[in-house]
């Protein structure tokens, strides 16, 4: 999807009195693409909870108590980052991570652009339960409007006469490793945005070699409700081992793509009901660019929850979705994505370096029908060494994504590796694409 | 008897020269590109001193002897949850 991710009310409940199944918590009051102003942010959900009030530790406790976890995919305890930053002995950093460099997802610049309060307010709280003194916002540099729009909304707290702990706009390269938690931190320490790959995690010893949570700019706005709410409200939407609400971002072959706010643990096929998408779906990628293929009957029915997608080797990763219909190529949607992959590499790695690249020409002769030599075990061999081998996880995703699509797609890439492509693949159309790549941005720019 | 001792690999600092396979054959393996594919697992005795030549022929000093788990970080995680 392009371009059509700016972001769309959710369905609202039906008026029977039984609790929405898609309650509207980031998205309340969101309306064509204008943003939630200062005013109405706090006429929506009331004013933020003064510290002075309560004991140390209440808000960690209360987050971990409502079970929330990350929003930008790892999907770690929230409650205990809070703790083990906040256990540190020199005073923290707080990272709002708002880079969202995976191509299918678009909530994180639909919640800056529509509520920026709510993640400030996250940012600014967090920052108050880990003993922080500033607050780094990282946003992509290619996108100057939304920074233009986040530094407004910060002027307007300050004018407010608000005491919020200082929020440092930060501008950075934007390439698909460089929202990785390393890659902000080194940047934030005068470095490149690459992962640092160091052994020493961001929240032992991060900027300015302190403690540092790095949070997903959606964590932070769930955050700045849960503590007015508390854990039970948050509770009251999702399942048992995944409460709350999430964003979603649906793409693809549905009528209406977009952002949508679900009951973490919605059905898969829920999800793309609310999306209009019709009956000629046939697959689905889950998690994003470094998600995993799966025929739609095979998921229809599970939740989008960490939990309810791991018997299949999937995660919802930050809340992605992409149907892909009938008669489109699975196998051509990879390679092109593969292809993509291995251009944002970092360079830093050696088996990131050759192997993403090599992985890519593979799936790209796999696709055109036209191989060398026998494609499908070459790829077996080189999809089992590379993951794990990494300053981060880049090699790891892109070996999921393209082993899922061995299995979602296996009849299909049989017959493929046999010189017998798909209808698609014959026609040339296969690389007309559903899957959104982005023109590379000011490559070698990482500083 | 384990030593509790791991091969970790900085795969950012290693530039592939090799030395380390040719060293340590029992635990290192080179892939088709020439990047060292490490065994899991704590070394043996034995390999000890084998290992920690090739650690010290590492042209980049990509390769260390860390005890095992090789992030202690993640350790931590853990226990943070546990509270």
């Amino acid at each position: 999807m392009t371009g059509a991710h700016r972001g769309r009310p959710r369905p609202r409940a039906d008026g029977d009195g039984r609790p929405a199944a898609h309650p509207a918590r980031l998205t309340a009051g969101w309306r064509q693409a204008r943003r939630v102003s200062l005013h109405e942010h706090l006429d929506i959900h009331g004013p933020l909870p003064q510290p002075g009030y309560r004991r140390p530790g209440w808000l960690a406790d209360a987050v971990a108590q409502a079970g929330l976890t990350g929003r930008g995919g790892a999907g770690f305890p929230t409650g205990t980052k809070l703790r083990a930053v906040a256990s540190g002995r020199r005073p923290a950093v707080v990272v709002a991570n708002g880079m969202e460099s995976e191509p299918a997802s678009a909530k994180d610049h639909a919640l800056l652009a529509r509520a920026p309060h709510l993640v400030l307010d996250g940012a600014t709280l967090a920052a108050q339960a880990v003993g922080a003194d500033v607050i780094h916002l990282c946003l992509p540099r290619t996108k100057p409007e939304l920074v233009d729009q986040v530094r407004d909304s910060i002027a307007d707290r300050q004018h407010s006469g608000a005491g919020d702990t200082p929020i440092e706009v930060q501008e950075v390269p934007h390439h698909y490793v460089s929202s990785e938690e390393t890659s902000l931190v080194r940047w934030l320490n005068g470095g490149e945005a690459r992962p640092s790959g160091s052994l020493e995690r961001p929240f032992e010893r991060g900027v300015r070699r302190r403690p540092t949570l790095v949070d997903n700019v959606e964590t932070l706005a769930h955050i700045a409700l849960i503590a007015r709410f508390g854990p039970a409200w948050f509770r009251q939407a999702g399942l048992p081992d995944s409460p709350g609400t999430m964003l979603a971002t649906v793409s693809g072959a549905v009528a209406s793509p977009g952002i949508y706010e679900i009951a973490a643990g919605t059905p898969i096929t829920d999800l793309l009901a609310c999306a209009g998408a019709g009956q000629d779906v046939a697959a689905v990628l889950i998690g994003g660019y470094f998600g995993t293929w799966h025929e739609l009957r095979a998921v229809a029915a599970l939740p989008l929850s960490a939990g309810g997608l791991r018997p299949v080797g999937a995660s919802p990763g930050a809340g992605v979705l992409v149907a892909l219909p009938e008669g489109a190529c699975g196998l051509a949607e990879t390679a092109r994505v593969l292809g993509y992959l291995a251009g944002q590499s970092a360079g830093q790695c050696g088996p990131c370096v050759f192997g993403l690249p090599a992985i890519a020409e593979d799936f790209a002769q796999l696709a055109s029908g036209r191989p060398n030599g026998d494609v499908l075990e070459r790829l077996d061999r080189r999809l089992g060494v590379l993951t794990g081998r990494g300053a981060c996880r880049h090699p790891d995703g892109a070996v999921r994504l393209a082993a899922s699509a061995l299995t979602a797609f296996a009849a299909d890439a049989r017959r493929h590796a046999s010189r017998m492509p798909c209808a698609a693949a014959r026609r040339g159309s296969a690389n007309g694409g559903f899957l959104a790549i982005p023109r590379p941005w000011a490559e070698g720019e990482w500083e | 008897m384990s030593t509790g001792l791991r091969l970790h690999l900085d795969f950012a600092a290693c530039r592939g020269h090799g030395l380390c396979a040719d060293l340590l054959p029992e635990l290192v393996e080179l892939d088709e590109w020439g990047y060292p594919l490490l065994r899991d697992g704590a070394v043996d005795p034995g390999l000890l001193p084998h290992a920690r030549r090739a650690v010290r022929a590492c042209p980049t000093l990509a390769l260390r002897l860390l005890k095992a788990p090789a992030r202690a970080q993640d350790a931590a995680t853990r226990k943070a949850g546990h509270r």
